[in-house]
C-alpha cells in the first residue's frame, strides 16, 4: 500500500515566540493544537489522530491527550529526535489510509532557550542502560562535536571547505531578513560567519542552529474532508524513513540516512529532485544541509561545498531555494528539534503563503527532510515530498 | 573529559568490566564474531553483522588511524574527540591525547593508552606516533 495521494496537509501553524519562559510547555503545544486546526478551519473536537514524540511532556501522548481533552482513535509517539514529525505524518497518512483515524493532529513544543540548556555543547549522559553510553559519553560527545567530526571528514575526502559552509548560513540569514519572528533576523556575509568563535572545529558559532522556545503543529487529514475545507489542499506524494548508526564499527561520517529515506520517498512520490521546486532541509548545523543534499540526490556526492556555495541555496537567487523561514540556523529550532518547522514552511511554499520576498514561484512539488539523533553518531532520518493540488 | 566514567564503571555490564580489566594491564581489547569471523565495535553480545550471540575477546595491538576528529572548544578544558580507525578494522569514538591540538590531522597513525582509573575510568585514549 503506498500513501501518495491518501491524505493531505489541511493545517500549519507555528508558534511566534522564539522565548516563552512564562508558558508552561504543555500549553505550548496546545496553542500550537489549536493554531493548526483553526488554520485548517477545523476544532480539536475533529481530532481522532495525535502524534507527539520526546518533547511532550509525560509518557508518549497520556499526558497531553489529557490536558487538551482530546478524544481519540488514534495514536502514535514515534520519538526519533528532530525527524520524529516527518515519521509522523508518514505514519498518521498510513493510519488514515488504513480507516484508523480521520483527522491527524502533530505538536512539537519546548523552551530550551528559557530553560537555559546548554544544547549542542553539553555532553549528556544517556540511561545506563543505553548499551554504547558506556563506551562513548566519558569522552565528550556533544552535539555540535558530533557533526564537526562528519565536517571534517567531509572536508578531508572531497575538498569542502568552511565558506562553502558558511554560504548555508548567509543564505538562511537571507531569508530570516523578510520573517518577523525570526530569532536572528540580520543578514551574514561568509566573513562573519568564518570569523565567529570556533566552536568545535570546523564549526563556528554561525554554522550552529539557534536554541529558541516556541514549537509548530500539522493537521494531516483524509481526502474526503481536505475536499470540504476551504485552504489550498497539500497533498502527500511519498515518505521515508531510515536510520544510521556506527555500522557495528565499520564507521563511515560522509553521508547520512537521508540516502536511504529521500529514495524511498522520492520512489513512492514518483518524481525525482528535479522536480522539486522548493526545499525544506533539516539544518541543525551548515554541514547537516550540505550532506543531506547530497544524499537526497540534489547533486552528487562529495558536490555539495559547490551546490550550495555563492547564495544558491537562496529564493530568487539560486538554484534550489531552501528554509526560506530563516531555518534552525536563524528562525527557530524549538525544543532542539526541528521537524516540524521545516514542513511548516514547505506548507506555506506550496499554499502560496510564504513571505513575498521568498515565495518560491509555482511551487507545486516540494521536498521536506528532517535529521533526529546525530549524524556522527546515530540518526534518525525521514523525507517527506508534497504536492499543490 | 576525564571526570565522570568512574563513576559509571560497568554498571551490570560483564562485557566492559572485562574490558577495563584488560586495559589495567595496558592492553586493549576488540569484540569478535566466531561466527562470521568480523570484528565490531563498540563490544556487545550479538554480532551487529550477523547477529550471532557468540563473540569473544580479541587482543588488538592498539594501533590505527584518525578517521576524523574535533577540538571541542566550548568546555572547561579543551579535548580532541576522534574516531580512530584501528588496524583490526573498527572504528572507536575516542579522544586523542596531545599536548598540540592544533596540530591534530586525519590519517595521523595513533597508538592506544591507557591512564587508568584516574583518566577515563580505564578506557583508552590515543596518542600520535608521528
Amino acid at each position: 500500500m503506498s500513501i501518495n495521494g491518501r491524505a493531505y496537509i489541511v493545517g500549519a501553524y507555528e508558534h511566534p515566540l522564539r522565548k516563552a519562559p512564562d508558558k508552561p510547555t504543555a500549553l505550548l503545544h496546545a496553542e500550537c493544537a489549536l493554531g493548526a486546526v483553526r488554520d485548517a478551519g477545523l476544532g480539536l473536537e475533529d481530532v481522532d489522530g495525535y502524534f507527539c514524540a520526546g518533547d511532550a511532556p509525560g509518557m508518549g501522548p497520556l499526558s497531553m491527550v489529557d490536558y487538551m481533552g482530546l478524544k481519540l482513535r488514534h495514536f502514535d509517539s514515534t520519538d526519533v529526535g528532530g525527524s520524529s514529525y516527518l515519521a509522523h505524518i508518514s505514519h498518521a497518512a498510513q493510519a488514515i489510509a488504513a480507516g484508523k483515524c480521520n483527522v491527524a493532529l502533530i505538536t512539537l513544543a519546548g523552551r530550551p532557550r528559557s530553560e537555559g540548556m546548554a544544547t549542542g555543547t553539553a555532553p549528556r549522559p544517556g540511561s545506563p542502560a543505553l548499551p554504547d553510553t558506556h563506551w562513548e559519553f566519558p569522552y565528550g560527545p556533544a552535539t555540535v562535536n558530533l557533526y564537526a567530526m562528519c565536517a571534517m571528514r567531509h572536508m578531508h575526502e572531497y575538498g569542502t571547505t568552511p565558506e562553502q559552509l558558511a554560504w548555508v548560513k548567509v543564505a538562511a540569514s537571507h531569508h530570516a531578513s523578510h520573517n518577523p519572528n525570526a530569532m536572528l533576523r540580520d543578514v551574514v556575509t561568509v566573513d562573519d560567519v568564518l570569523n565567529s568563535p570556533m566552536v568545535a572545529d570546523p564549526l563556528h558559532r554561525l554554522d550552529c542552529c539557534v536554541i529558541s522556545d516556541g514549537g509548530g503543529a500539522l493537521i494531516v487529514a483524509r481526502p474526503e474532508i481536505a475536499t470540504t475545507l476551504k485552504r489550498p489542499k497539500v497533498r502527500i506524494l511519498g515518505a521515508g524513513e531510515a536510520i544510521k548508526g556506527q555500522s557495528g564499527g565499520a564507521v563511515d561520517l560522509t553521508f547520512s540516512a537521508a540516502r536511504w529515506s529521500g529514495a524511498r520517498a522520492f520512489e513512492e512520490a514518483g518524481v525525482t529532485p528535479q522536480d522539486i521546486k522548493y526545499a525544506s532541509i533539516y539544518d541543525s548545523f551548515t554541514i547537516t544541509v550540505l550532506m543531506q543534499l547530497e544524499d537526497l540526490g540534489f547533486c552528487r556526492k562529495g558536490q555539495g561545498g559547490r551546490f550550495v556555495a555563492d547564495g544558491q541555496l537562496i529564493a530568487g537567487v539560486g538554484r534550489l531555494p531552501v528554509n526560506t523561514d530563516g531555518g534552525g540556523l536563524c528562525n527557530n529550532h524549538p525544543a532542539n528539534r526541528g521537524g516540524i518547522t521545516k514542513v511548516i514552511e514547505a506548507v506555506r511554499q506550496l499554499r502560496g503563503e510564504a513571505h513575498p520576498a521568498v515565495q518560491v514561484p509555482n511551487c507545486d512539488i516540494a521536498l521536506a527532510h528532517g535529521t533526529g539523533g546525530t549524524l556522527g553518531a546515530r540518526h534518525g532520518s525521514a523525507t517527506l515530498i508534497m504536492e499543490r493540488e | 573529559m576525564n571526570t565522570t566514567t568512574g563513576t559509571m564503571a560497568s554498571h551490570g555490564n560483564p562485557l566492559l568490566q572485562e574490558f577495563l580489566e584488560a586495559g589495567a594491564s595496558g592492553r586493549l581489547l576488540t569484540r569478535w564474531c566466531t561466527a562470521c569471523h568480523r570484528p565490531h565495535w563498540y563490544p556487545r553480545g550479538i554480532c551487529p553483522h550477523c547477529h550471532s550471540l557468540d563473540t569473544v575477546w580479541r587482543e588488538s595491538d592498539g594501533l590505527g588511524e584518525i578517521y576524523t576528529f574535533s577540538v571541542m572548544r566550548r568546555a572547561a578544558t579543551l579535548y580532541v574527540i576522534a574516531y580512530v580507525r584501528l588496524d583490526d578494522g573498527v572504528t572507536m569514538l575516542t579522544n586523542i591525547q596531545t599536548d598540540d591540538p592544533d596540530g591534530v590531522r586525519i590519517g595521523q597513525k595513533v597508538q592506544a593508552a591507557f591512564g587508568g582509573p584516574d583518566l577515563l575510568g580505564g578506557l583508552p585514549v590515543f596518542r600520535t606516533i608521528e
